[in-house]
C-alpha cells in the first residue's frame, strides 16, 4: 500500500462525509455538490489506479506525472472559481434589483393616505433602526 | 419656462451621507423650479439624510443598503417610469450643481435625448491635472466620437434625460464604478439616443473634495480605461433578468 493510495482514500472519504453532511443539513445545494463529488471520484480513481495517471502523462508527453495532476487540479479549481464569481455577480445583480424595488415599495407605502389610522409605521421605523445598527455600517 | 408646460419633471438626487447639505440643495432646486417633483434616493446612509430630505419637502426612497450612484439612479428612473414623468434630471446632493441651469438643461431635450451639464465647455474655471486630466481627455475623446458631437465632461453627474432615455436607463443603469456616468452614456448612444452637452459652471463642493493624489488619479485613469473599454465591447443589451419590466 503506497502512501498515495492511503492519502487518496482518506482524503476522498473525508470530503464525501463533509459533503454528505452539508447536503443533509441543507447547507449545500445539489448543483454545487455534484462537481465536488466528481472531483472526489476522480481523485480516488487515481489513487487506486496510479497507472491511469502515469499512462496519461506518457500519452501527453509530460515527463513527471505529478505535474499533469497539478495542472489538471489547478485548471479545475480555476474554472470552479470563475463559475462561482459568475454566480456571485448574478446574485449581486438580483439583490440590487430587490433593494431598488424595496425602496420604491416603501416609498409607495409611505405615500398611502393612512395617516389618520393608528400607524403601523412604528414597526417599520424599528426595522430601519435595527438595520442601521447592524453589521456592515 | 418649460417648452411644454404639461411636461412633468422629476429631479432625482442620489444621496449618501449628505445630511448636512441635502436640505439646502433641495431648497435651492425648489426655489429655482417650484414646479418640479423631487426624489431623493437615500443610498443606505448611516446619518439623517432621509429625514433631512423629507423635512425639506422631497420624496425619499430609502435603499436598504449602499448600492452606489448607479443603483440610486436606476431606482429614480424606475420611479419616474412608474409615475409617468416625462423628464428626469439628476443633480448631485453636495450642492456643486447650480439648479439655475435646470431649465436650460431641460430645454436642451428638445433636440436630444440626454443633455449633460459639462464643465470645461466654456463656463467656469474647473481645472484638473496629471493622470486625472488624461483620463478625462480620453473619455471625452472617445465619447465625443460615439456621440458625433464634442463632449467635454462625460463624468458629470448633472444631466437630464427624456422619456426615451429614461426607459433605457430604468432597465440598464450600471452599478459599477464609472458605470453611472461613462457607461450609461455609452448605453444611451448604443441604443440610439442622442447626447448633447450644455456648458455649466460648477461650484466647489460644499463638503469634501475630489481626490487629487497622483496615486488615486492614476488608479482613476486605469479604471476609466477599463470601464470605457468594457462599455464599448460589451454585448448589448446586457443579459439582465429584469429586462423589460419597466413598461410605462
Amino acid at each position: 500500500m503506497s502512501s498515495t493510495f492511503t492519502l487518496g482514500i482518506i482524503g476522498g472519504a473525508l470530503t464525501l462525509i463533509v459533503l454528505f453532511e452539508m447536503l443533509r443539513r441543507q447547507r449545500l445545494r445539489e448543483k454545487y455538490a455534484v462537481i465536488w463529488i466528481l472531483v472526489v471520484g476522480i481523485s480516488v480513481l487515481l489513487a487506486v489506479f496510479p497507472r491511469l495517471l502515469t499512462g496519461a502523462a506518457a500519452l501527453l508527453g509530460v515527463q513527471v506525472p505529478a505535474n499533469l495532476l497539478f495542472f489538471g487540479a489547478i485548471m479545475l479549481l480555476l474554472i470552479i472559481s470563475i463559475q462561482l464569481s459568475y454566480e456571485i455577480g448574478r446574485l449581486e445583480e438580483r439583490t440590487r434589483t430587490l433593494a431598488e424595488e424595496v425602496a420604491l415599495l416603501r416609498l409607495t407605502i409611505e405615500q398611502l393616505p393612512v395617516h389618520d389610522l393608528p400607524r403601523p409605521q412604528d414597526g417599520l421605523e424599528d426595522d430601519r433602526d435595527a438595520g442601521e445598527a447592524g453589521p456592515g455600517r | 419656462m418649460p417648452e411644454r408646460p404639461d411636461q412633468r419633471i422629476l429631479v432625482v438626487i442620489p444621496a449618501w451621507n449628505e445630511a448636512k447639505v441635502i436640505a439646502s440643495t433641495i431648497a435651492e432646486v425648489l426655489a429655482a423650479r417650484p414646479d418640479v417633483d423631487l426624489l431623493v434616493v437615500d443610498d443606505g446612509s448611516g446619518d439623517e439624510t432621509a429625514v433631512a430630505a423629507e423635512g425639506a419637502g422631497a420624496l425619499v426612497a430609502r435603499l436598504p443598503y449602499n448600492l452606489g450612484v448607479g443603483g440610486a439612479m436606476r431606482t429614480g428612473y424606475r420611479y419616474a417610469i412608474r409615475e409617468g414623468y416625462d423628464v428626469v434630471v439628476q443633480i448631485d446632493a453636495d450642492g456643486q450643481h447650480d439648479p439655475h441651469y435646470l431649465t436650460e438643461l431641460v430645454r436642451g431635450l428638445d433636440d436630444a435625448d440626454v443633455v449633460v451639464g459639462a464643465r470645461f465647455a466654456g463656463a467656469g474655471t474647473y481645472q484638473a491635472s496629471g493622470p486625472r486630466r488624461w483620463a478625462m481627455w480620453l473619455l471625452a475623446r472617445v465619447l465625443s466620437r460615439l456621440a458625433g458631437v464634442r463632449l467635454t465632461d462625460v463624468t458629470s453627474g448633472f444631466r437630464a434625460a427624456n422619456r426615451r432615455a429614461v426607459t433605457v436607463f430604468a432597465d440598464h443603469y450600471p452599478a459599477e464604478y464609472l458605470g453611472d456616468t461613462v457607461e450609461s452614456l455609452v448605453i444611451a448612444l448604443r441604443t440610439g439616443c442622442t447626447v448633447r452637452q450644455l456648458p455649466v459652471e460648477m461650484r466647489p463642493r460644499t463638503v469634501g473634495q475630489a481626490s487629487q493624489s497622483p496615486f488615486r488619479a492614476t488608479l482613476y485613469l486605469a479604471r476609466a480605461v477599463v470601464a470605457l473599454g468594457l462599455a464599448l465591447v460589451r454585448r448589448w443589451p446586457a443579459a439582465t433578468e429584469t429586462l423589460g419590466q419597466e413598461k410605462a
